[in-house]
């Protein structure tokens, strides 16, 4: 019987998702039907090697976004993270190519840079009343500069297979970044919707003199927040750089406005407190079908700028339609 | 405004409601919250247009549109949350919107020169050249008020003045609205607290779930006959209050300091008694307590809880002593507004139903519910968001979100506040039937007859200490004034 509620009670919570997000799953399923019937890409869109393709292209996208859902859930924003990359990737490959470090080690040095400034942020963020705009603005300039400092300004590569594999290899059929990925996301998910912290998040995001009251440690919160943030933009930082076969000190530049695209288009209020990990799923998903939808239809890249934008406005848009229509 | 229609989805917000207010008279509008008083003003202020019902102003049938017509027609709305704009100064946002100047360029030194002249005109010392920012709450009211007056507004509506202002500053807030009506304005006054009516109205109309009930002239009636108005039955026991013999001191302080507002308070709370705390606002009641409750770093003095010294250095510390405090300021300090309200429910206690990454979802579910019955809250759902509810089922969430953590000491700052008569009752018998079960209480409050009906003992404050303590049997109202103004 308990059982039975609980069941009932989670396929309501699906249902209340699939709701809730109506209008960007019927543009993400328009987009995928569109792509597949268009004759210009029905040959080549509904294929596994593109499918995965989209999903490896996705995944830095989408480690950003995890992060970047936590941060703007908190009511802040976290604009270092696309420099990170660049930072975690160049300390990376200059781990094995100037010190002939093992790769693993190389690896995780990548990851925990990006800790160190996640760390940073959140001790300054948390510590202080300065805005987290401002606090990652600064680091943002610091990591991008750091990296060019770091290599001179020209790429460091590593040309190995070990290297390619968390990037570019696959297990079975599958690559790898996009086992990374979906490990991400449900560690995510579980932090979000079933821990003590996914709590407290929403509460300080919702009205954090309200969590004072509450007795929840604000400033913990702030801090574990931006620390995973940049763990994230460290991870994303290695993927890239392994797939690039070399640290570029130029990777990741706007990464962080494609990864606040994705957690707005998803249905994440910048006003913080509200927000759902699914719905940064979704709006990674649209973001990357599109770019890979453009590229397959063969429009410049100038023109795909162009067309993102108008497709960001017009997912906020129907939200904002919903929201307004269900309020009067 | 006559035979007045407005339909919402679901609900029937206005049904065939009539109002009448005459030139020169401060005619309040009473009611529960979601009686429909909001929602009549919003029809009048052009915010919402209703289905059926014509609007006459002087005789001539207006129709308003938006809040530009509802200007023009000479009706200003002085809302509940002040709207003026922080960091600009009172002769701007005085003129906000029709700044003075030619072309594209303000005519800073002219508009600052005609505020101070309608500041002065009011006999209100406020310079025309302060930010907003740094006045205090009554004085950005009477800032609303000399913008209402530029606009030559003859039908001023008032939602809740009085709600976050000191006595002092009700006076004088008085004496203006007296000035503006003997200059002919009329004004629709909106208040929960009985004790201005008499102050202030001459006459009261009273709404009931969207619906016309009767209109009372204050001098021709009696507060009692009001309430039954207002909420359709008799209210024979507006207070339960059963007094019982106190038992062992449970929480006694000891000079308590927090360097600022507090100075050397001292204090002792019984087990299964209530005891109030009165004074004007910024006496240091809820200061006081925040040091208690942990808030405050590194206030002074001693706490015992239970004849032990107790170390309290942050709410998880007062928590685990059995103390919890339901904040005065529901939507600052309290709610997570866009959050359902099992969210609000739970948030004490996630230890409860949360381990690692195991949610025991029923459990949340029972939990919830459990303050859902004892509170008898009204809300559709549990997933409803909070901010949804009227602002009595959202405090009553509030204090079954502290009754969760099974405190021995709970402390209400201002429990009733923006809350409406039946939920306000409702909280006195919960309170009561609270106290008879062992817990004890504190509370504070501003509204002096709730003290006095509920409280086993007063302690007054007034600017950071204790002036005196009153037992039940000798508390009254001027005896509290006298030790709140010394």
């Amino acid at each position: 019987m308990a059982q039975e509620t609980t069941k009932k009670a989670s396929s309501n919570k699906v249902m209340a998702f699939l709701k809730e997000n109506m209008g960007i799953i019927g543009a993400l399923l328009v987009l995928c039907v569109f792509l597949a019937v268009f004759p210009a890409t029905s040959g080549s869109f509904l294929t596994s090697k593109n499918i995965f393709n989209v999903l490896r292209q996705i995944s830095t996208n989408m480690f950003l976004a995890c992060g970047m859902t936590m941060v703007i859930i908190l009511g802040g924003i976290d604009l270092s993270v696309g420099s990170i990359i660049a930072l975690s990737g160049v300390l990376a490959a200059g781990c094995v190519s100037r010190y002939n470090l093992p790769i693993a080690i190389a690896l995780i040095a990548g990851v925990l840079i990006g800790l160190v400034i996640g760390v940073f942020n959140g001790f300054v963020i948390s510590q202080t009343t300065i805005p987290p705009f401002i606090v990652t603005l600064a680091t943002m300039n610091i990591a991008r500069g750091l990296a060019k400092v770091y290599t001179g300004g020209s790429p460091v590569r590593v040309v190995t297979k070990e290297w390619q594999f968390i990037g570019a290899g696959y297990v079975g059929f599958v690559p790898v970044p996009v086992i990374l990925m979906i490990i991400v996301l449900i560690i995510t998910a579980l932090i979000m919707n079933k821990t003590k912290m996914g709590r407290h998040i929403y509460a300080v995001g919702g009205n954090a003199q309200a969590a004072v009251f509450s007795g929840i440690k604000v400033s913990r919160v702030k801090f574990f927040v931006h620390a995973f943030s940049g763990v994230m933009a460290g991870l994303a930082g290695i993927v890239l750089a392994s797939r690039m076969y070399s640290g570029q000190p130029t990777a990741g530049e706007g990464a962080e406005m494609d990864a606040i695209a994705a957690v707005v288009v998803g249905g994440t209020s910048m006003a913080g407190g509200s927000g759902k990990i699914g719905g940064t799923i979704i709006g990674a998903l649209i973001i990357g079908i599109l770019n890979n939808g453009l590229n397959l239809l063969n429009v410049n890249s100038f023109w795909q700028d162009v067309v993102k934008g108008i497709v960001i406005l017009l997912a906020v848009f129907i939200d904002y339609v919903k929201n307004t229509k269900s309020k009067a | 405004m006559e035979h007045i229609h407005k339909r919402f989805p679901g609900v029937y917000a206005l049904n065939d409601v009539s109002y009448e207010l005459r030139a020169g008279e401060v005619h309040a509008l009473l009611g529960e919250n979601g009686a429909g008083k909001s929602t009549l003003i919003k029809v009048l202020g052009g915010i919402y247009h209703p289905e059926e019902g014509n609007i006459y102003i002087e005789g001539k049938q207006v129709s308003i549109n938006g809040v530009r017509d509802a200007q023009k027609c000479g009706v200003a709305i002085i809302h509940q949350e002040l709207v003026l704009v922080p960091y600009m100064t009172v002769a701007e946002n005085i003129f906000l919107g029709r700044e003075h100047g030619s072309g594209i360029l303000i005519n800073r030194k002219k508009m600052t020169e005609e505020a101070q002249a309608l500041l002065d005109a009011q006999e209100i010392h406020i310079k025309a050249d302060t930010l907003i920012k740094d006045l205090t709450i009554a004085q950005q009211q009477m800032v609303e008020i000399v913008k209402a007056i530029s606009y030559n507004s003859k039908i001023l509506v008032m939602d809740e003045p009085t709600s976050s202002i000191s006595d002092k500053e009700v006076a004088f807030l008085f004496q203006t609205m007296r000035k503006l009506t003997a200059k002919g304005v009329g004004i629709v006054y909106i208040s929960h607290k009985m004790s201005e009516l008499e102050e202030i109205c001459d006459r009261v109309t009273i709404m009931r779930d969207g619906q016309y009930v009767g209109t009372e002239v204050v001098k021709e009636t009696t507060k009692d006959e009001l309430i039954a108005m207002m909420v359709g039955r008799e209210l024979t026991n507006y207070y339960t209050r059963d007094y019982q013999q106190p038992g062992e001191t449970l929480l006694k302080c000891e000079h308590i300091s927090d360097g600022n507002m507090v100075q050397d308070a001292s204090f002792e709370l019984n087990k299964g008694e209530i005891i109030g705390f009165a004074g004007l606002v910024g006496a240091g009641r809820s200061e006081a307590m925040k040091c208690i409750f942990g808030l405050t770093k590194g206030f002074q003095g001693d706490v015992y809880v239970k004849g032990q010294k107790a170390s309290i250095h942050s709410p998880i510390d007062a928590l685990k002593y059995g103390i919890a405090l339901v904040p005065e300021d529901r939507k600052l300090e309290g709610l997570y507004h866009v959050q359902s309200v099992r969210f609000n429910s739970t948030i004490e206690v996630l230890n409860q139903f949360i381990h690692g990454v195991s949610v025991d979802g029923k459990k949340e579910v029972d939990i919830t519910q459990k303050y859902i019955d004892m509170m008898s809250t009204k809300t559709p759902t549990q997933e409803q968001a909070i901010g949804n509810l009227s602002g009595g089922n959202q405090q009553k969430v509030m204090i079954g979100r502290w009754l969760a953590t099974d405190p021995d000491i709970l402390i209400l700052d201002e429990p009733t506040r923006g809350v409406d008569v039946g939920a306000k009752s409702e909280i006195y018998s919960i309170m009561n039937q609270l106290v008879k079960e062992g817990m004890s209480i504190i509370m504070i409050s501003s509204e002096l007859p709730e003290i006095i009906n509920m409280s086993d003992r007063v302690y007054v404050m007034a600017e950071g200490r204790v002036a005196g303590c009153l037992d039940h049997t000798e508390v009254t109202q001027e005896a509290i004034m006298q030790l709140a103004a010394n």
